[in-house]
């Protein structure tokens, strides 16, 4: 199955996107991420105004079967969380890169390893198989 | 994960990849956890009706003039008690108590057909061996060509009616018998299974399974049939609270502590493995017990969570935690001190470092729907 990997955005080894404008991001899931998840039936997301280091868990998204944590690509600080998603968290299968955004940040610092489209895309490919 | 080497396969492997399914490793094999997905299958079972491969689960025959002593001698359960053409639950439990395993015992007019868990085929035969000294029992694994299909939901009654005749679609509940199915494959019927629903299990040799698997899918699909994977298996399960080995069962669980009770038979009139044991924990009441709780607060609870007091104490983890698809709420089950496992206790359960709370309720939290 072919995934979305829309070519405006940068990506994580851990499979979340992200969207930087400026010295604002705005953080999601990708499609790949949101399809090995199945059915996303629970959201929690931080408060505003919380900090997080690049690597650290600000979040889970959990199915019937399993709860994943999501990972801050960059490191800085919560500026905006997605009631949408959080209310519906169905959305995140339907829409990870639109509706389904889960945060918005104000990034802290220069931005480490992230991943073109491109470079995202042959990451998925060796990961299954 | 690459280690899909070393894993076993059902006969069914290439059923399960042409169905897009996403296959997992679970007690050793490699097993479809979900196909259309969890939700989608785990409704399709209490609405209409799922299939299930669970040739992964082990199959031993008991036969020979001591098969029933021997069964007595090994299983909780009465097993004098099941007639010939019925099947009934047990377990196997250690001299201290423990539970070896839970399976289900099938009496066939040539002997005694067990089911045991895929992850403790090994255990439990060795466990049968070492028991079988005194008896003279003829008992062989067939776990290795003998495959399994669960047929599960309210319209499988409908479906095994056209696959296999009015007979055996008509079995009682917990019935068993054998039959032809799909006209020219020979198999074992049973009114058995793992969901909470009416169903059947059907066994058929190895060589069979492919065209019994794409028969069945295709005389259901107007009744709704979906493949299910491990997945909805589990979730379904767990809303009718169907212990799961490792979970709520284990060598170091002993049945009163996971409200098995019922299915030791202290009086059934012949010495069984544990006995003793059992009969002194019974009299004396057992200090932990399996509860069913509910989150009150935003929070899903997953096997293995720390489970607290009132008070803030560590007084367990949880077995099993879900969101239950056909409840719409958040529960799990755990073992609890057993003050703690009546219907209003307030708990907490620790949720990626926060407590969130949580009450015991009643259980089974979906109350099944067998054809009695």
């Amino acid at each position: 199955m072919a995934f979305k990997t829309p070519a405006d955005l940068q990506y994580a080894k851990t499979h979340e996107w992200i969207r930087i404008e400026g010295d604002e991001a705005t953080i999601g899931i990708s499609d790949y991420a949101q399809d090995a998840l199945g059915d996303v039936v629970y959201v929690e997301l931080p408060d505003v105004g919380t900090t997080f280091e690049t690597g650290d868990a600000f979040g889970a998204i959990e199915s019937v079967k399993a709860a994943s944590e999501v990972y801050m690509p960059v490191a800085g600080e919560v500026v905006a969380t997605n009631d949408a998603v959080v209310n519906s968290p169905e959305l995140l299968n339907s829409e990870p890169y639109d509706g389904a955004w889960l945060i918005k940040i104000k990034v802290a610092e220069g931005v480490g390893a992230l991943m073109s489209a491109e470079a995202y895309e042959k990451f998925v490919d060796e990961i299954k198989h | 994960m690459s280690t899909s080497a070393t894993l076993k396969r059902t006969p069914l492997f290439d059923q399960h990849v042409a169905l897009g399914a996403r296959m997992v490793e679970f007690g050793g094999w490699e097993m479809p956890v979900q196909y259309s997905g969890i939700v989608d299958e785990h409704n399709a079972v209490r609405g209409a009706a799922g299939l299930f491969d669970i040739s992964h689960m082990g199959e031993f025959e008991v036969k020979g003039p001591d098969a029933l002593a021997f069964l007595q001698h090994v299983c909780t359960q009465d097993i004098a008690a099941i007639g010939e053409g019925m099947a009934n639950y047990s377990l196997l439990c250690r001299p201290d108590g423990g539970i070896v395993d839970d399976i289900f015992v099938y009496n066939l007019p040539d002997g005694y057909l067990v089911v045991v868990n895929a992850s403790n085929i090994d255990k439990d035969f060795a466990w049968m061996l070492d028991n079988l000294h005194g008896f003279n029992v003829e008992l062989t694994n067939i776990s290795d060509h003998a495959s399994m299909l669960a047929l599960q939901g309210p319209a499988a009654e409908g479906i095994l009616a056209q696959a296999a005749g009015p007979e055996l679609a008509a079995l009682p509940f917990h019935g068993v018998a054998t039959g032809m199915l799909l006209g020219d494959i020979p198999g074992i019927v049973a009114r058995t299974g793992y969901t909470g629903e009416d169903g059947f299990e059907l066994f058929i040799d190895d060589d069979n399974a492919a065209r019994l698997w794409d028969g069945l899918l295709a005389l259901g699909r107007a009744a709704g049939l979906k493949p299910a994977g491990l997945g909805a298996r589990d979730s379904l399960r767990f809303e009718a609270c169907l212990p799961l080995y490792g979970h709520e069962i284990a060598d170091d669980i002993n049945p009163y502590e996971a409200k098995l009770g019922w299915a030791v038979k202290l009086d059934k009139g012949s010495d069984f493995v544990g006995r003793a044991t059992l009969a002194q924990i019974k009299q004396q009441g057992v200090a932990r017990k399996l509860a069913g709780f509910e989150l009150t607060e935003r929070g899903i609870a997953r096997g293995g969570y720390e489970l607290r007091d009132a008070a803030g104490a560590r007084i367990g983890e949880v077995s099993t935690g879900m969101p239950a698809p056909s409840l719409g709420k958040n529960l799990g089950l755990g073992l609890v001190p057993a003050a703690l496992a009546t219907e209003g206790s307030e708990l907490s359960v620790v949720v990626r470092d926060r407590p969130v709370r949580a009450r015991v309720v009643k259980t089974p939290f979906y109350k099944p729907r067998y054809k009695k």
